[in-house]
């Protein structure tokens, strides 16, 4: 696998005069093309500080972040944590157990309450569809971040997706990921969904039929406008793998199956596992990625998981520098940035 | 009691075949004449509707009044008072209360507060099933002598065919219909409408399979029992071919449509009044919990199919479905919120605007599903109401159909808040209602008149 060397400076150079309109990060469907090269080529110099000895830059001081996860979460909540740290602003953890969450304080009451505290940044994980978008409407003077909100959206994670794809793969326009799993309840997928297409890219989705999100997909061929209508969809991984660029894996959820979405998790596994085998229908050097927590021997063979074509501990790290971007571009004045 | 003239309105009665300029006369609370020149008598008060529309009062069959054991989110005093600005002179109450009204006493309770609060008249359901549990039947025939006037396991559906079955069977008894929420729970596991909106949302959807199988189901029963079956608020294309089919058939079926799935659709969800491009990206005024609604707004194709079974009296009735909740209720995420639209105040206005100005259906089939319609849905028990023939109850709205005004649910006289309809702009409005000849509404003072002039 090889990892195309890019140039920070240019990009600066090309994205530093797009206007950045974003005061909540709720979703990709908001974005236009240029303002996620914006996020990705700030990124990029981001990521560079995370190579340094001194990781720290003091552009946030004086900021606070607070993080509110309602769903358990390992990566995302660390990585905004990383990221705000690294930044100099101050981060504050809130978990909604062993918070007055658990005494039946409402969610509205509880956002009201910690922008009382001026934060600056609302970093919200819920387990609910649109909780960010309550947030919005109730947050007069935080922004709010979308950290995963039910089965709707996780623009960060795209984000970050977007960024290790073109780290490796150079441009994304014309490159072909294959998103395989069940991607009716992702809510990765359908934020990665907006940021591909709007990159450009050709996007072939692989799942059973009652893991496929059909009517978001429904009428895309015909419908004008349809903001999906380049997506493809195909239920046989091994023809969706041929000559792709990318694959994408996502976790099976044990739901799914107690559910009866699925009959079994062993045929699950039989034709729709991330192996080796498959791999080799993808282009050579094809990139392995997956949001995470992964359930290795399901969705991802173990052998592919920590092969040589997966990035996934990668994305790990460049959602540090993705969210440090986020962060940058949501607290400083437009004047104030690179 | 003072008799009263409404002088020089257009009547427009769908009972009888009446859309002329007439007087409208009414006696110890009764109609005792339509006509285009009628005396005052003595010491009658008179009411002129020159440039008004008069209408028999409206019955909703099909009103959530919270009272008893909820009464934070409405009693059946605001109920009442919604009913009456609504235009909506009788209200029959959906019995899924706290505790559900399953007995004689508590449908004699509600049957006596409505008399007391004196407003719209107050028609009490009982239910189908001992405390709404689904298994047993209640006993029907005693709640049919305490006055109900059909029977409603309603919030939730009869998922026992069984029961269902001997509902229809044993209600044969009575002549009351069995009022039947209709919802398959194994499919209807979701919050908002299967489709665009809701994938696009992240929510879970309810096909609209969830209501057809249902309608198919109690429409089999149906015609196995001899019951009479009435399907509440429906909501989609199909269930409208089945009920079509079942009336081809001379089954004893009925159904009703609410305002809400007659004019919007689920792209309200997306927090745009259901303007614009539904691939627009969203605002944060998405997932508008007011749109929460059960069954859920469904698709343009649906709405579209039941304005047409409206026109076609497919649909025999325009029922509100009022569902106050309190703004806590509906304040959480779209998963969390309350199902509900409060919708007596702004149902004629709704309906008027959407499907008579907007929507070309004739002005006389609006009245009739919101007066005559509900009123044969009854039976014996709604002979008298929706209509203005002589003898009938004095029971009648006037309308003035050239006013707009903006919805503002602050100045809702129900306790529910919860319309998705704030803020916008509204044609046609509920100037004045009368009960048993006494005037209970006037625009003029926003509140009830108790017998002033308008």
């Amino acid at each position: 696998m090889q990892k195309v060397e890019t140039t920070p400076a240019r990009r600066k150079a090309g994205s530093a005069s797009v206007p950045w309109p974003h005061r909540h990060i709720l979703d990709l469907d908001t974005f236009a093309p240029q303002e996620i090269s914006l996020v990705l080529d700030l990124a990029t110099s981001m990521k560079e500080v995370l190579g340094r000895e001194v990781k720290k830059l003091p552009s946030l001081r004086g900021k606070t972040v607070i993080t509110c996860f309602y769903e358990p979460s390992t990566r995302t909540r660390i990585s905004f944590e990383t990221a705000g740290k690294l930044l100099s602003a101050d981060v504050i953890n809130m978990q909604a157990t062993g918070s007055s969450v658990e005494k039946g304080e409402s969610l509205v009451d509880t956002l009201l309450t910690l922008q009382a505290t001026a934060c600056d940044v609302l970093v919200l994980r819920h387990p609910h569809a649109g909780a960010p978008y309550l947030a919005a409407r109730w947050l007069g003077r935080t922004s709010v971040i979308n950290a995963g909100d039910g089965t709707h959206a996780h623009p960060t994670q795209a984000l970050l997706d977007l960024f290790t794809l073109r780290e490796h793969l150079g441009t994304l326009e014309g490159r072909t990921i294959v998103i395989v799993g069940d991607i009716a309840h992702s809510r990765v997928a359908r934020s990665n969904l907006w940021g591909m297409t709007k990159m450009g890219m050709r996007v072939v989705l692989c799942a059973p039929p009652t893991l496929l999100p059909w009517d978001l997909l429904k009428g895309r061929r015909e419908t004008p406008g349809h903001p999906f209508a380049s997506v493809e969809v195909e239920t046989d991984l091994d023809k969706a793998l041929e000559g792709a660029d990318a694959v994408m894996a996502l976790r099976l959820q044990k739901e799914r199956m107690e559910a009866g979405l699925i009959p079994s998790l062993r045929e699950y596994i039989a034709l729709y596992q991330v192996n080796e085998r498959r791999l080799l229908r993808a282009r050579p050097g094809a990139l392995v990625l997956h949001p995470g927590p992964m359930n290795e021997g399901v969705e991802i063979s173990p052998a592919v998981a920590h092969g040589s074509q997966s990035v996934i501990q990668e994305q790990v790290t460049n959602g540090v520098a993705v969210r440090m971007a986020l962060l940058y571009l949501l607290c400083m004045p437009a004047g104030g940035r690179p | 009691m003072r008799p009263l003239l409404v002088r020089g309105g257009r009547v427009v009665d769908p009972s009888q075949g009446v859309d002329a300029t007439a007087h409208v006369l009414i006696r110890e609370g009764r109609v005792e004449a339509v006509g285009p020149s009628l005396a005052p008598p003595d010491e009658a008060l008179v009411l002129d509707a020159t440039g008004l529309v008069v209408c028999p009062g409206f019955v909703d069959l099909h009103t959530h009044l919270r009272e008893p054991g909820e009464e934070e989110k409405e009693t059946i005093a605001t109920g009442a008072l919604a009913a009456v600005k609504g235009g909506f002179t009788t209200v029959c109450a959906m019995p899924n209360t706290q505790p559900p009204i399953d007995t004689p006493a508590l449908v004699e309770a509600v049957r006596r507060r409505g008399e007391a609060v004196g407003l719209a008249r107050v028609l009490p359901l009982g239910c189908i099933s001992k405390g709404r549990q689904g298994r047993e039947l209640a006993e029907l025939a005693d709640l049919a002598q305490a006055g109900v006037v059909g029977f409603s396991d309603d919030g939730a559906p009869v998922a026992n065919a069984f029961l269902m079955r001997t509902a229809l069977h044993y209600s044969t008894l009575i002549g009351l219909p069995i009022i039947n929420h209709l919802e398959e729970p194994a499919l209807a596991r979701g919050v908002a409408h299967e489709g665009w909106v809701a994938s696009r949302l992240g929510l879970p959807g309810v096909p609209p399979q969830a209501e057809e199988s249902m309608a198919s189901r109690d429409i089999a029963l149906c015609a196995l029992t001899g019951g009479r079956l009435h399907l509440a608020h429906i909501s989609t294309a199909g269930t409208v071919e089945v009920v079509r089919r079942a009336k081809e058939r001379g089954l004893p079926v009925t159904a009703e449509a609410t305002p809400h799935h007659l004019c919007l659709t689920d792209a309200w969800l997306l927090g745009e009044h259901g303007e614009g491009s539904p691939f627009a990206p969203l605002s944060a005024r998405a997932y508008d919990t007011a749109c929460k609604v059960n069954p859920p707004l469904r698709s343009a194709e649906h709405r579209d199919a039941l304005q047409q079974a409206l026109r076609e009296g497919v649909i025999d009735a325009i029922a509100t479905d009022h569902a106050p909740h309190t703004a806590v209720d509906k304040m959480g995420t779209f998963a969390e919120a309350a199902f509900g639209i409060s919708g007596l105040e702004t149902a004629f206005a709704l309906c008027y605007t959407a499907l008579v100005v907007q929507g070309g259906l004739p002005f006389r089939r609006l009245v009739e599903a919101l007066t005559i319609g509900p009123a044969r849905v009854l039976g014996e028990r709604g002979k008298g109401l929706g209509s203005l023939r002589p003898g009938a109850w004095g029971d009648l709205v006037l309308l003035n159909l050239a006013e707009r005004w903006t919805v503002d649910p602050d100045r809702f006289a129900s306790k529910g808040k919860n319309t998705p309809l704030a803020g916008v702009t509204l044609q046609g409005r509920v100037v004045g209602t009368v009960v048993g000849g006494r005037v209970v509404y006037d625009a003029r003072t926003a509140a009830p008149a108790g017998g002033g002039s308008l």
